[in-house]
């Protein structure tokens, strides 16, 4: 069965065809979702790419939850829906409370935008599942502000519950504990400042990024399949 | 009545303030090395139109919690001017 993947865009989105070029280079289909829709059309999973939702004013994310659209991904999320962000999709999922934590301005104030190695931490989640816990991937970041942070709860529990995705090999922007992504408690909701859509090819420089996208893939075809 | 509103948004203690932090290292340079604790906040000035200062103030708190902060990071104080020309 073919996945059917939703990507939302925001005013001021910029990666959407990216991740739809990937999506479909993978086989599933892809359809854009306008963040003024209350709705998700029923897909089986949602990416909420990176970008400027909104311009980032305020703060990166912090309008962009607001949006009509939000509310249905919340909805798809609470009923086991694969959600995940990439950069500053992550950031509006920290700001939707899908998310724990927030992303903060880079230490040293640097936009930082490079290819860098990511450890896989947990096959737990959606992003992750077909991946090995221990893999090494390139995948290229392109932020100022991914520099994730938490109060000292927090990050026990994302230790405790297996909730920290991928940590950075060497950590580029300040995150505490190195880490490049969370999930949220049942593994459903994914958010990275690393951008796997740019690494779906070896004619981008790296391909490291397929097995997330893969892993995504599978959760949305299984749900595609069990809604039949 | 018109109320005109200052918010100042600033980090809460113990989280790195990566704005400040640099701040700080470059004020050095200038021949400043009697500076410390630099942290850069955000002002949000705002008039809203509320039957009474405590109206006014719940409202702007609400507003605080929902978006003007993010309280992972951020906290924020209130202060309220009463009563201003329309």
């Amino acid at each position: 069965m073919t996945a059917r993947v939703g990507v939302v865009v925001f005013p001021g989105t910029n990666c959407e065809l990216d991740v739809v070029w990937a999506v479909e280079e993978l086989g599933a289909d892809a359809e854009l979702l306008w963040h003024g829709d209350r709705t998700v059309h029923g897909v089986d999973a949602v990416v909420i790419p990176g970008g400027f939702a909104h311009g980032d004013y305020l703060r990166t994310g912090a309008i962009a939850r607001f949006s009509p659209v939000m509310d249905a991904v919340a909805e798809h999320a609470a009923a086991g829906g694969p959600v995940v962000g990439i950069c500053n999709g992550f950031q509006v999922l920290t700001e939707a409370g899908l998310l724990p934590g927030a992303l903060q301005k880079n230490t040293g104030l640097t936009f930082v935008c490079d290819t860098v190695e990511l450890e896989v931490v947990s096959t737990r989640s959606v992003l992750t599942s077909q991946a090995t816990v221990g893999a090494v991937l390139r995948v290229p970041i392109n932020h100022f502000e991914g520099n994730f942070v938490c109060d000292d709860a927090t990050l026990r529990r994302l230790h405790d519950e297996d909730r920290i995705v991928v940590r950075y090999v060497r950590n580029p922007n300040g995150s505490l504990d190195d880490i490049a992504g969370v999930s949220n408690e049942a593994g459903n909701v994914v958010g990275l400042m690393p951008h796997p859509e740019r690494a779906s090819s070896l004619l981008l420089g790296s391909a490291d990024g397929v097995v997330l996208l893969e892993s995504m893939l599978a959760a949305a075809r299984s749900r595609a399949a069990a809604a039949v | 009545m018109r109320f005109a509103v200052r918010i100042d948004v600033t980090h809460l203690p113990g989280v790195l303030d990566p704005q400040g932090a640099t701040v700080e290292r470059a004020l050095p340079a200038l021949g400043y090395d009697n500076v410390a604790d630099v942290s850069i906040a955000k002002t949000i000035r705002l008039a809203i139109d509320a039957a009474s200062e405590s109206e006014a103030r719940a409202q702007v708190d609400d507003m605080c919690r929902r978006l003007l902060a993010n309280p992972v990071i951020e906290r924020y104080t209130v202060e309220i001017d009463h009563d201003v020309p329309a």
